[in-house]
């Protein structure tokens, strides 16, 4: 279905849907609702929602008729008596969902749930229940998580490796890479190459920013990561990372989202900004960045977006690509659409609620 | 019985809520209580560690409750319980 989108707001969900050359909203839901992240799961055609109300707490929802009935799944819960990194002074409570990921097409019914403070939870009963990751949660490194934008750590990224599901790569917002090759049994940081330019030691092993980490569906031992402190590369599922933002003074560097090309797996898309303390678009003209050769040089596609007075950040799950076609929506509540890999752009309209998440059917 | 009554706000989500009477010692019993009976209402008010919702207000009688992170407050047959959302938004 790579002719509808699911656009999570602050206001709501909205299912859009292209009609020839043309995008229309077809359905709204959860109206007046944050909307964090909106997805439809291959495996099921379930369509699955985070939501963060703000009086209620974060709920999780789900259809399994394509939007036309809900059904709500109790949310993932903290155990008992657990406290958040790093210095487990405040009870460890699900406040924000931040994404739900599917796990390989040989386990249908397991799903992996990305939250602040930090936990990473699984399903094995279809998402009827979940579970909090321990053994990531009581990592030995995690006294070098923290919160960054929000007051906790956050389960930002999760990458199920397609060729063998129990190669999982999970992105901590702060905290870093960890990755698990036994399904979660045990996990290794791998966080070689970054650098955290908020830390007395920027090479530090651990406290790094992802801000989201995507495989190359061509080639899952590609990853890339949108990281605080620039966008790194890395050909051996994260071993050894490279710096590749923009070194020829393009705008390539802090930003939040990030798509990958499926066939290629030196192609992919950013949405660069300033920088963390300036949280705008470079010259207040909004980019997409597209780089063709894993990172050596950036090409800036500009053409059909606002390139004066523009104040739109484009978070890290509002940008996703399909075939030819990407899609973003904003900060300020804009939608783009490109029917050539990002090298023209149309506005389909002005007039949303802040974009946390846009995701191809 | 203790009387129940809930933010209208609510009913969005548990459409059939209503006022009720329930016997019960403490705050956190009438939790526990109206969430037996509208399955999934407590992690409506309260998080996974027993503690009132930062955005949530309950009130015994006129009095805010005190013991936001056990729910301890006591509880009488004559005590009226307000559920009702902080205002807050945007």
């Amino acid at each position: 279905m790579h002719n509808k989108l699911l656009v999570g707001t602050r206001k709501g969900l909205l299912i859009m849907s292209r009609n020839g050359g043309d995008w229309q909203v077809e359905s709204a839901h959860f109206e007046a609702i944050p909307v964090v992240y909106a997805f439809r799961d291959p495996r099921t055609d379930i369509i699955w929602v985070s939501l963060d109300h703000g009086h209620w707490g974060g709920k999780l929802h789900r259809s399994r008729d394509l939007g036309a009935t809900w059904e709500e799944v109790e949310a993932p819960k903290y155990p008992e008596g657990y406290t958040v990194p790093p210095d487990f002074s405040v009870p460890a409570k699900t406040n924000y969902i931040w994404l739900i990921e599917p796990d390989g097409a040989d386990e249908p019914n397991r799903l992996y749930v990305g939250t602040d403070p930090g936990g990473l939870f699984l399903s094995d009963d279809g998402g009827d229940t979940f579970q909090l990751v321990d053994t990531l949660w009581r990592h030995p490194s995690n006294t070098n998580w923290f919160g960054a934008g929000r007051d906790h750590p956050g389960t930002v990224a999760i990458q199920v490796d397609p060729r063998d599901s129990r190669c999982v790569t999970i992105g901590i917002s702060v905290g870093g890479v960890y990755v698990s090759r036994d399904g979660g049994e045990t996990w290794e940081a791998r966080n070689r190459g970054l650098y955290a330019d908020y830390l007395p030691d920027p090479h530090h092993e651990h406290g790094h920013d992802p801000h989201i980490i995507l495989a190359s569906p061509s080639n899952p031992d590609v990853l890339w990561q949108q990281n605080h402190c620039g966008i790194f590369r890395s050909e051996n599922s994260g071993r050894q990372w490279r710096d590749i933002s923009d070194k020829n003074g393009g705008p390539a560097g802090f930003g939040f989202a990030l798509a990958v090309d499926d066939e290629d797996e030196r192609v992919a898309w950013v949405a660069p900004a300033v920088s963390a303390e300036y949280r705008v678009p470079v010259d207040r003209a909004l980019v997409i960045s597209r780089t063709e050769d894993g990172g050596e040089s950036w090409q800036d596609l500009r053409a059909g977006l606002p390139q004066q007075h523009c104040y739109d950040l484009v978070f890290r799950h509002a940008l996703d690509k399909t075939s030819d076609t990407l899609a973003f929506g904003t900060t300020a509540g804009n939608f783009y659409v490109s029917d050539d890999r990002g090298d023209n752009w149309r506005c389909l309209t002005n007039n949303l609620a802040v974009v946390y998440s846009v995701r191809f059917m | 019985m203790a009387q129940v009554k809930f933010t209208p706000n609510l009913k969005r989500f548990f459409p059939d809520l209503c006022e009720c009477a329930i016997d019960a010692a403490t705050v956190a019993d009438i939790v526990a209580a109206v969430d037996q009976r509208w399955r999934g209402l407590g992690d409506y008010i309260i998080d996974e560690q027993g503690a009132l919702r930062k955005h949530v207000n309950i009130f015994v009688g006129d009095e805010l409750l005190r013991d936001k992170r056990a729910l301890s407050d006591r509880v009488t047959a004559d005590s009226k319980i307000f559920i009702v959302q902080a205002l807050s938004g945007g």
